[in-house]
């Protein structure tokens, strides 16, 4: 099958207003004659949820939470981009969409971040009417602030806690539309697997977490809407919960699976403290507007950090990087932080961490602003290490934050199962191989209010009397397969819990497939997870049945499909042979250790096929195609 | 740090519940109080017993999804915290604690500290919302918004629905988390045309789940966002001068 992209004709400017000229419509006295299923409501899914249904479809929503405001959209920090320009700062559409490709290491698909750019200006809009209380000047318009990897201000937030009032935003459009009637919600449903009939998906099929229930859905479209993959790594900055089945059910029937070795490691998160960890809490790269990272210049400096003198320091970011200096993208300011650490300069309990910090900052512009830019960032980074960050330097270290791959999707966002769309974190197209800060929350947004309800609309206009019913022979066999599945893992009564196969799962990934990657440690690392993976069904312990809340059951599912993930990760990471962005690969470096591409082998896609548990699954190349940036070596010295 | 815990065990709605005491050794006080919990269920899963039940998911105090009544206070002893960002070094060495899922009756209990809030989320669709389809809005910068009003109402809209507020009131009443709601909405230009329809809907829904307030004020003490009483009068205020509105609206035909 050859990848078509369906890319619309005309210059770029132009495309999407071409594409939704041509898209073909659903009469109005039709659309509720159409069942949509949505699976996840962060900002993607509810977005997409609530628009369609004000469209008129019947929409069905499925999420694992007790409501659809809990999703991990909500923990989002810093903030949402928007080309809006109103610093007067020389920002504009195409200088968004330069950022977000240059940032992306020149390995996202350019059509596609053009309409991002496009469409973010309208998101803010559409926030602003909904009552996200976005800061303010005093004059009372919108305030904006800078993020990693640009030189403009066009970052809007809501204190520390964009995400959390954009996805309220959205919730509260989709809980209008569930009061409406429009949206029929299913809380406390877990999607396990993807139905087709005759190629087509067609429905989802779906565990009741409260009463184990096995149930089938059918509809004339299908939205994954799930979020990332970083929870591969055991210790993430994703939520417990976050995982890739929703995703995996549907590469193993079908979708092709897009980069999935792009994953980001965000340089400033809160250090682990001890093995009991369950999970790495984010600082918002925000705080990198007013802080400033350094280590010690020499290795095995203990002293505390105000006993080390300005000379002794080493502002490594401010040094490599001159003109970006602390706003160096996240890849990059993730393996400077490694290499200094590595070099022995690491600073807090076991080496791995480097100083964040706000004296500066403080003096120059008082406390009570450091305050009200960041108070319940500081507060938190207090409750959690019991430090006081406006006395003393912060301390971070990078953790596995979000994850750049995902399903393959064209520009419709459309994976290559026909009716099977996926939108937010969890498709592949809009940031290449290292995504810049303040942009998930923009393209979450961007793909559910206004592409998905287009392009889907799109797709069922053909649709029409092609109903199926959950009856279906189709329906019935792969729900028996999700049953046996079940099964297997309440059956296994092994010896060791789903969390310890979990972190050593994570382990192999974080130590080889992680910031750094080797091929001797990717095939050491493929080869680990078969092992492992072989014990864990044969040895895991999930207790209690499968008739019943059962959390360990929910993990279990989630478990075996990292491993099947981590192991075509590494897969992905072994045959791009190249550094880009957030892949980082220890062969291809430039003599001063920069990511070193190679656009003669490199310049596309890879998108995986599934081919059978014991088949090699194989690689499908999307070329990309730069019409409108100049491939150049990323700089940002 | 050597702990004993009296942890509430109920399988299901229906079923009776009891307390059951675990012992918590070598819990590392840099620990959260649901990575407390998860090192317990390590060792209650190696033991074949089933693990305790509880909500979680971000463990960074937003999403709201977890909360506990930790020796008879939501979300445990410091203030301003979710159970997820609350940790041990807030305790002793030998300290005895008590676990119990959110006491109110509006939330049954669906497995040992997991409890149903849906009733929270019918407030909202009752009218927690500002009716604007996507596609329709203005420009954004055409609404000014004084900083003033904008942080008063982001200090309502920092709401994670946790239900701590209800859990902790001896009334049940929502009436923090639904003021919440309407304060961020109604305090904003966007918000007007609905303001008075909201309040009046949004009452009505949560007074047919929850109980009545009486100003205890046990909610804004165990806030994890620190949400203020102050809200729940302006709610009032709101309500009285919507049925007055009512009155007047009904009088003249």
């Amino acid at each position: 099958m050859t990848l078509d992209s369906k890319i619309p004709p005309g210059p770029i400017d132009k495309k999407w207003e071409h594409a939704k000229a041509h898209y073909k419509l659903v009469n109005p006295a039709n659309k509720r004659k159409y069942d949509v299923i949505v699976v996840g409501a962060g900002l993607a899914g509810a977005a997409a949820a609530a628009s369609m249904a004000e469209l008129g479809y019947n929409v069905q929503c499925f999420v694992y939470h007790d409501s659809p405001r809990r999703a991990h959209s909500i923990a989002a920090q810093g903030g949402i981009n928007a080309a809006k320009n109103y610093q007067n700062d020389g920002d504009s559409i195409y200088r968004l969409f330069y950022d977000t490709v240059k940032g992306g290491d020149y390995r996202s698909r350019e059509e596609n971040v053009y309409r991002l750019a496009q469409l973010s200006v309208n998101i803010i809009d559409q926030a602003v009417a909904q009552g996200v209380p976005f800061a303010r000047e005093y004059g009372g318009t919108l305030e904006n602030r800078s993020f990693g990897g640009v030189q403009v201000s066009r970052t809007f937030y809501a204190r520390g806690q964009t995400g959390q009032q954009l996805l309220l935003g959205a919730f509260q459009a989709l809980e209008r539309q569930i009061a409406l009637g429009r949206v029929k919600m299913y809380p406390r449903h877990e999607m396990l697997d993807v139905v087709l009939v005759d190629g087509q998906a067609k429905g989802i099929v779906t565990r009741n977490l409260v009463t184990g229930t096995i149930t089938s859905y059918a509809a004339d479209a299908v939205v994954l809407a799930t979020g990332g993959y970083a929870n591969v790594f055991y210790l993430s900055t994703n939520a417990k919960a976050s995982n890739a089945t929703a995703i995996w059910r549907a590469y193993r029937r079908g979708a092709y699976f897009a980069n999935p070795c792009y994953t980001q490691i965000h340089p400033t998160c809160i250090p682990q403290s001890g093995d009991f960890q369950s999970k790495l809490t984010l600082m918002s790269e925000s705080l990198r507007n007013d802080g400033r990272i350094w280590v010690p210049k020499v290795a095995g400096d203990a002293r505390r950090p105000d006993q080390i003198p300005e000379a002794e320091r080493d502002y490594y970011l401010e040094r490599k990087y001159p003109s970006f200096g602390n706003l160096a993208p996240r890849d990059i300011a993730s393996r400077g932080a490694k290499e200094v650490c590595d070099e022995g300069r690491g600073v807090g309990p076991g080496g791995r961490g480097v100083y964040l910090d706000f004296a500066d900052a403080i003096k120059r512009l008082g406390r009570s602003v450091i305050e009200e830019r960041y108070g319940n960032l500081f507060d938190m980074y207090a409750d959690i290490t019991a430090e006081n960050p406006y006395e003393t330097p912060m301390r971070i270290y990078p953790a596995p934050h979000y994850t750049m791959g995902g399903l393959w999707v064209d520009y419709n966002l459309m994976s290559t199962i026909p009716g099977l769309y996926v939108g937010g974190e969890a498709n592949f197209s809009d940031h290449g191989a290292n995504r810049l800060g303040a942009s998930a929350l923009m393209q979450g947004l961007a793909d559910g209010y206004f592409v998905l309800p287009v392009t889907v609309g799109d797709y069922l206009a053909g649709q029409l009397g092609k109903k199926v019913s959950a009856d279906r022979a189709e329906f019935k066999q792969t729900q028996a397969e999700v049953e046996q599945r079940i099964g297997k893992l309440v059956g296994a009564k092994g010896k060791r819990s789903v969390d310890s196969f979990h972190k050593e799962l994570g382990n192999i990934m974080w130590e080889r497939c992680g910031m750094a990657r080797t091929a001797e440690g990717l095939k050491s690392a493929i080869a680990d997870i078969r092992t492992l993976r072989e014990q864990y069904w044969r040895d895991v312990r999930v207790l209690g049945t499968d008739a019943e809340p059962n959390q360990a059951l929910e993990r279990a599912g989630r478990v075996a499909d990292f491993f099947d993930l981590g192991e075509l990760m590494c897969i992905d990471a072994l045959a791009r042979e190249e550094s880009a962005g957030g892949h980082f690969r220890v062969e291809h470096q430039t003599g001063e250790g920069e990511a070193k591409r190679n656009d003669d082998d490199f310049l596309y896609v890879s998108a995986w096929q599934f081919k059978g548990d014991n088949a090699a699954p194989e690689l499908h190349k999307e070329p990309l195609v730069y019409e409108e940036v100049k491939l150049a070596t990323r700089s940002y010295k | 740090m050597d702990l004993t815990l009296q942890v509430w065990r109920q399988a299901s709605r229906t079923a009776d519940g009891k307390f059951v005491t675990y012992e918590a050794k070598g819990i590392s006080p840099d620990a959260s109080f649901l990575e407390m919990l998860d090192v317990v269920n390590e060792e209650l899963t190696e033991r074949n017993e089933q693990p305790i039940h509880f909500e979680h998911d971000c463990r960074e105090g937003i999403c709201g999804s977890c909360g506990m009544m930790i020796n008879g206070v939501a979300h445990g002893p410091i203030g301003g915290t979710a159970t997820c960002q609350l940790h041990m070094r807030h305790f002793k060495d030998g300290d005895n604690i008590r676990v119990e899922p959110w006491r109110a009756r509006a939330f049954p209990i669906i497995k040992d500290l997991i409890v149903d809030r849906s009733p929270l989320d019918q407030i909202i669709q009752a009218g927690g919302y500002i009716s604007v389809n996507t596609g329709s809005a203005i420009e954004a910068n055409t609404l000014l918004i004084p900083k003033a009003i904008q942080e008063r109402s982001m200090d309502a809209a920092e709401c994670i629905q946790c239900g701590a507020c209800v859990a902790q009131c001896p009334n049940g009443a929502a009436q923090l988390f639904t003021s919440a709601k309407v304060s961020h909405l109604g305090l904003l230009p966007q918000g007007q045309p609905e303001r008075y329809d909201r309040v009046i809907r949004m009452v009505e829904v949560m007074e047919e789940h929850f109980g009545s307030c009486t100003m205890y004020g046990e909610c804004e003490a165990v806030c994890p966002k620190e949400i203020s009483i102050d809200f729940i009068a302006r709610m009032n205020r709101d309500y009285l001068a919507a049925k007055f509105k009512n009155r007047k609206a009904e009088a003249n035909g």
